[in-house]
């Protein structure tokens, strides 16, 4: 505390000698070599704290004459710059602090809101805004966004469920998305040399940053979220089914239908829909209570799915030990 | 809970708690304390150091002084330690994507004010305010704007619901507690009077509904559930499917709580909780051919008995 206050007191670089005669706790003898091995060790230890807080250490010398290097703490660089937040304002920061699920983000959350605090907001504890979002984030959010950040190079092994065995990666991470609720990283694949996109719940183990900060520079352009959504677009819904439910059955078809039309015993119901063979598994999960009755491709998709599942359900299907 | 203390921890601590002090002369310990999230025994350690920091000289003018009234602390020399040092570059990001989802959830109140604050954090942070984060969140939500607007009138609401599980759509009336987004899916808390319990609702099940003249009043009993571990948190008194699941059915493992997962070669061996029989039925037959159901043997015949009786329908007349 008292090297911050001193280091910003000063605008001339303070050499480590000048420090250890100013400060307290840094008393010893120049002269026995233990006793100024062991300051030398405490100086360092401290100078690396501070650089942890994120205090902008600034080395230089006082004059040309110094061989020494001195050290200084720019009062510019190192206050939050001043914030006026609103009531309303203030209340939403506070909110977003909230959010974090995860230790890691939750803590430097409640620390920035504490600087914030601490610059003189006033932070309603209570307040709300309707909507609470309740975020998970993966464990490889940590990693990624810092090199990101630092735009350096990751490997990572990547596990896609319908392949057996994770492949290892090589990414330049552009950037983190969140696309309804789940998390991606988008970047340039070294590997396959194209832009790729990943899903941070599939990354297996560790993420490892490879090579130096500052190894690459995303596209100007690059729109992080269009690569998302891109791969996972809605679906058109161009096509139309004919579908006979019996009356007060299937609820959950009835809902997906555009028109029901009532008759005796049974209703029919008119549904649009892109993926016949999606359409067709919810219509087989309703075993006899509904009937496809047309387009054919749909009518059949349906036969065809109701005759494999008999024959994989059939008693002589070898049971599995449970 | 905390992570453990280290002295730079604690030196972040005393940095951020003079200026803190200097903008709220006068102020409750146990207020401060509150407000800074630490406990007051350990503030008022923190003070105790304070006084011994200060300007090289280190007499009375150089060093930090504080006068205590009371319980009420005014800090009357902040030797040059009158602002917070900067946000570091994991404080700008949690709060910046924080905001930024904030301002992305559908059917939030104040979005203005957010993004107000967002701009006005995010130059503050400076360069670090360019979090390589970018949030979308699930698009489509005017039903949420709408269902929220009632919500906020502090009325009872009839709901039209659509229960996955027993696959009807029935009404009821509740008791609006709070509406949160979790992961995918937008929700309703509210006390059901019909269950008489606190239930979620999922907004886009909420087939309909209308804004009843009595005031929404849930009872001293209506507890929040706790969602952060997800909404679906199978107990053990539920009944286990088994499942033979085939390469392109493997994404239910990602989707859906699983109890077990046994990777053999080609077919995984998934078990499962489900709430009901009747809805795994559904569930698992609407997951299509990558996924054969072994157990228990009651819903394995049950699928047989459907699946022949649906062919039924089908045969020529």
């Amino acid at each position: 505390m008292n090297l911050v206050i001193c280091l910003l007191s000063t605008r001339r670089f303070l050499t480590a000698a000048q420090i250890a005669l100013t400060v307290p706790g840094y008393e010893h003898d120049p002269s026995d070599p233990r006793d100024h091995e062991a300051f030398q060790r405490k100086f360092e230890r401290d100078k690396a704290e501070l650089r942890e807080l994120g205090v902008p250490l600034e080395t230089g010398t006082a004059s040309i004459f110094d061989q020494e290097p001195g050290y200084r703490i720019a009062q510019r660089e190192y206050a939050l710059p001043d914030i006026l937040l609103e009531p309303d304002e203030a209340a939403a920061v506070g909110i977003a602090a909230r959010l974090w699920q995860h230790a890691g983000l939750a803590a430097a959350a409640s620390s920035g809101l504490a600087k914030l605090r601490a610059a003189g907001v006033e932070v309603d504890p209570q307040a709300t805004l309707g909507v609470e979002p309740v975020v998970t984030v993966d464990p490889a959010f940590g990693p990624l966004t810092a090199a990101a950040r630092e735009r350096r190079a990751v490997t990572f092994k990547y596990r896609v469920p319908e392949v057996d065995d994770p492949s290892a990666r090589r990414l330049e991470p552009w950037g983190v998305v969140c696309w309804r609720g789940r998390w991606y990283v988008v970047g340039h694949d070294k590997d396959r040399d194209a832009t790729r996109c990943f899903r941070l719940s599939r990354i297996v183990g560790d993420v490892r940053a490879a090579g130096r900060p500052g190894a690459f520079t995303p596209p100007a352009d690059a729109d992080l979220i269009g690569h998302v959504a891109h791969s996972s677009g809605p679906i058109a819904r161009n096509s139309r089914a004919t579908v006979t439910v019996r009356h007060g059955r299937a609820a959950g078809l009835r809902r997906l239908a555009r028109e029901i039309i009532p008759g005796a015993g049974s209703d029919q119901l008119i549904i649009s829909y892109g993926d016949p063979e999606w359409l067709a598994s919810r219509i087989a999960g309703y075993g006899p209570d509904a009937r496809a009755d047309g387009p054919p491709e749909l009518r059949a998709a349906v036969i065809q799915q109701l005759k494999e599942l008999a024959a994989r359900h059939e008693p002589a299907t070898p049971a599995v030990a449970s | 809970m905390t992570t453990p203390r280290t002295s730079a921890d604690r030196l972040g601590r005393l940095l951020n708690l003079v200026p803190y002090l200097l903008a709220r002369p006068g102020i409750l310990v146990a207020e401060a304390a509150a407000d800074l999230g630490v406990t007051e025994k350990q503030l008022r350690e923190d003070l105790e150091l304070l006084w011994v920091c200060g300007l090289p000289g280190y007499g009375p003018g150089d060093l930090i002084d504080m006068a205590f009234d009371g319980d009420h602390v005014t800090i009357s020399h902040d030797a040059g330690i009158d602002k917070p040092l900067r946000l570091n570059p994991d404080e700008a990001l949690a709060l910046v994507v924080a905001l930024r989802m904030l301002a992305e959830t559908p059917g939030i109140g104040s979005r203005d004010a957010i993004e107000r604050a967002l701009a006005k954090i995010e130059s503050a942070a400076g360069d670090l305010a360019d979090a390589p984060v970018a949030v979308k969140l699930p698009a489509n939500q005017e039903k949420l704007a709408t269902v929220r607007a009632a919500v906020d009138s502090g009325h009872a609401l009839r709901l039209t619901y659509y229960t996955a599980a027993r696959d009807e759509t029935t009404d009821r009336v509740v008791d609006p507690m709070r509406m949160l987004t979790v992961g995918t899916f937008a929700y309703l808390e509210a006390w059901c009077r019909r269950a008489e319990g606190t239930r979620l609702f999922r907004i886009d099940r909420i087939d309909g509904f209308t804004e009843l003249d009595e005031p929404s009043r849930p009872p001293m009993e209506a507890v929040p559930h706790d969602v952060s571990g997800g909404v679906f948190r199978p107990g053990p008194e539920l009944p286990l499917v088994t499942l033979r699941v085939g390469r392109g059915g493997r994404w239910i493992t990602e989707y859906y709580p699983v109890e077990q997962v046994v990777k053999e070669p080609g077919e995984w061996l998934v078990t499962m909780r489900v709430t009901d029989l009747g809805w795994a039925q559904r569930f698992l037959v609407g997951l299509g051919p990558d996924v054969t159901v072994t157990g228990p043997p009651e819903l394995v015949e049950q699928i047989r008995a459907a699946a022949h009786a649906a062919l039924d329908q089908y045969a020529a007349p």
